[in-house]
């Protein structure tokens, strides 16, 4: 069952009550509407952007957003999979190959709290911060992710 | 008990500016493009001033005053250096409860904290560098009769400097006190989350340094952060925070070839073994101590022990006892003394806790004690409050192998020294640790074999200035806190001299 946001999004409710955006089929990440819109209003300001999960002290646990090209994924890294905004371009979600080891058995929403991280996350003048949500996947998503 | 008035109120003698602009050349400077940003303070969540909004063009007129000042600085003597880094630390005492009551009201953390940890710890730290700078000698070899290398120290020059939210001026003082001691400038960004104690600091001790050799701007980690860490006129850059941020500044450092220091994080085991509990007297009252760590600073700690590992022989009656203790935490006005803990830095960080307690509960780990908000009434009210939790679970769980930056430990059990070792080390992460045995041959090996730059053995929490402090694995690069961070402020030049007045005979 889906509902629209202000904006026109098609949104549902995820497992455990998150209201996101609705995806293609079983995901590793999603986005929230308030992440939706904020990603609008940063991609307006600075151009195509991504996300890097970060880890570990202070604002660790959060999502970066970065422009793209400014942070550089490699061998490293796991792409966990795209956000589909409407009308922006499919944006990179992102985490460290470690890390994903000991995440890889929650799925991560994207959502946008009031607040300022630290860290260089493109949000943070705006007055908003991204933040990750986390649940376990479901066994029907586990399956259907190979995971 | 003595209850602190509110910064900036009738009562109180700190004063509050309605803003606050940049620190550059000993000169309180308007931001260039003129913005200013809302500061509020945890303890209520109301904004209680404004602070400069730095940009690219802040961070090029910070460094146009550390260029300018730096041959002369780096060319005092290092008596002189110490003098100057004596007379801060002696400043910063004189005016110690103030700056304790500032630094609580920026943070949110309980004021007995900055009063007997935080501000003490910097005026001691002031005083070891100065002391390290006076007794570092530089070296010579001797090649052959008449060939001799000269090995001198010099400063690196203009550094950048980004501080964490944390411990905002004891962190800013682990960076700024080597630096200086090794005759450096520096330009530093505070947190955007707590911009202000350190501006008030410097209206506390800013005259006694030369202008430009301190700079100050604040703003935005993307606005001011950023230009600062990728700029090619630093020749070093030091960072305190999270693993992407850190790579970033890696990669920024790496188009300019300038070193870095990183201090990442952890997920902290702290380590109780069976013989703690052969007795019940003052040692095991300490380990309890030791267990409820993790609530310190409201667990916004790097090295918060945060994972505690527990023997399973002495398992239900250590954790029943430890539990005890996180239950008594006293909760209040952070600038009430008997206050033990205080409010979270931010409103983002409360909200990130509040989502890890969440998982943990999907994830199956049992909440012992704690896990919910709190409302403490009146004007704390719009305050960031969480219970100290314990969790029960396994180390494969999320709350057990991220660092959630908040009073939350998550408990496991282990049947014999092998087990807790293999848990102790199943972390991406390797800042701190702690071990709590009464015996000595135990407690060394764990001590040894545990991947971690600290491992507190018998305490935690102490934060000494002449013990090493930083981490291995993804926790970061560099040594903190004890004389061997000269080296990361100091250049090595060698000059080669031949004493002999005859050719080689190449030529």
């Amino acid at each position: 069952m889906t509902d629209q946001t202000p904006t026109g999004d098609a949104c549902r409710f995820d497992a455990v009550g998150v209201e996101e955006l609705v995806t293609d089929g079983p995901t590793r990440v999603a986005v929230t509407p308030a992440a939706a819109d904020l990603l609008r209003t940063v991609v307006g300001r600075h151009g195509p952007v991504m996300f890097h999960q970060s880890g570990g002290c202070c604002d660790g646990s959060s999502p970066m957003c970065y422009p793209v090209g400014d942070f550089l994924t490699g061998d490293a890294d796991v792409l966990l999979g795209t956000l589909g905004v409407p009308g922006q371009d499919p944006v990179e979600v992102w985490i460290g190959r470690a890390q994903y080891e000991t995440w890889k058995h929650t799925r991560l929403t994207i959502d946008a709290v009031p607040g300022r991280g630290a860290g260089f996350s493109l949000e943070a003048p705006e007055g908003m911060r991204f933040l990750t949500r986390s649940r376990l996947f479901t066994p029907e998503e586990s399956e259907a992710l190979g995971l | 008990m003595t209850r602190y008035a509110n910064p900036g109120s009738s009562d109180s003698n700190i004063t509050v500016a309605e803003r606050y602009g940049h620190w550059i050349n000993n000169e309180w400077v308007d931001p260039i493009k003129g913005d200013y940003f809302d500061n509020p303070t945890p303890v209520t969540g109301e904004v209680f001033t404004r602070i400069a909004r730095g940009t690219a063009e802040d961070i090029d007129a910070a460094l146009d005053a550390a260029h300018a000042a730096a041959d002369a600085w780096g060319r005092t003597s290092p008596a002189e250096r110490a003098v100057i880094l004596n007379q801060i630390a002696d400043r910063i005492e004189e005016n110690l409860e103030d700056i304790a009551v500032i630094e609580t009201w920026d943070n949110g953390k309980a004021v007995r904290e900055t009063l007997n940890a935080d501000i003490p710890l910097a005026v001691d730290h002031f005083r070891y560098f100065a002391g390290c700078i006076r007794a570092q000698e530089g070296g010579l070899s001797q090649l052959d009769d008449t060939t001799v290398a000269y090995h001198f120290h010099e400063p690196l020059g203009v550094v950048g400097q980004i501080i964490p939210w944390n411990f905002p001026i004891l962190m800013a003082t682990w960076k700024l006190a080597p630096a200086l001691a090794a005759g450096n400038c520096i330009v530093l960004k505070p947190a955007e989350q707590t911009p202000w104690s350190i501006l008030k600091l410097f209206e506390i001790i800013g005259d006694l340094l030369p202008p430009g050799v301190v700079n100050i701007v604040n703003g935005f980690g993307v606005e001011a952060g950023k230009p600062l860490a990728s700029s090619p006129r630093i020749a070093k850059i030091a960072f305190t925070g999270e693993t992407t941020t850190g790579r970033l500044i890696m990669q920024y450092a790496s188009q300019n070839i300038i070193p870095v220091t990183l201090e990442l994080g952890g997920k902290s085991p702290n380590v109780f073994f069976e013989d703690i509990a052969e007795k019940k007297d003052a040692f095991y009252d300490k380990a309890l101590e030791g267990f409820a760590f993790f609530a310190l600073n409201n667990g916004e700690v790097c090295t918060c022990p945060s994972r505690a590992l527990i023997q399973e022989s002495i398992y239900d009656e250590f954790l029943a006892d430890g539990i005890k203790r996180v239950e008594a935490v006293k909760r209040g006005h952070p600038l009430d003394t008997d206050t033990m803990m205080g409010a979270q830095a931010s409103n983002d960080q409360y909200e990130k806790i509040l989502s890890y307690i969440q998982i943990g509960r999907d994830e199956g780990a049992k909440v012992l004690t704690g896990g919910n908000k709190v409302d403490l009434g009146g004007e704390l009210s719009g305050g960031f409050y969480i219970e100290p939790t314990v969790f029960e679970g396994v180390n494969t769980m999320r709350i057990f192998q991220e660092e959630i930056f908040g009073p939350v430990v998550s408990v496991t059990k282990f049947s014999d020294d092998a087990e807790a070792l293999q848990i102790a080390n199943d972390t991406l992460y390797g800042l701190g640790a702690g071990v709590w045995s009464r015996h000595v041959h135990r407690a060394y090996n764990m001590g040894r074999a545990i991947k971690a730059g600290r491992v507190w053995t018998n305490c935690y929490h102490h934060y000494p200035a002449h013990a090493a402090f930083g981490g291995y694995k993804q926790s970061g690069i560099g040594r903190e806190n004890h004389k061997m961070m000269l080296a990361h402020y100091q250049q090595t030049k060698n000059l080669l001299v031949s004493y002999s007045q005859d050719k080689l005979g190449f030529f």
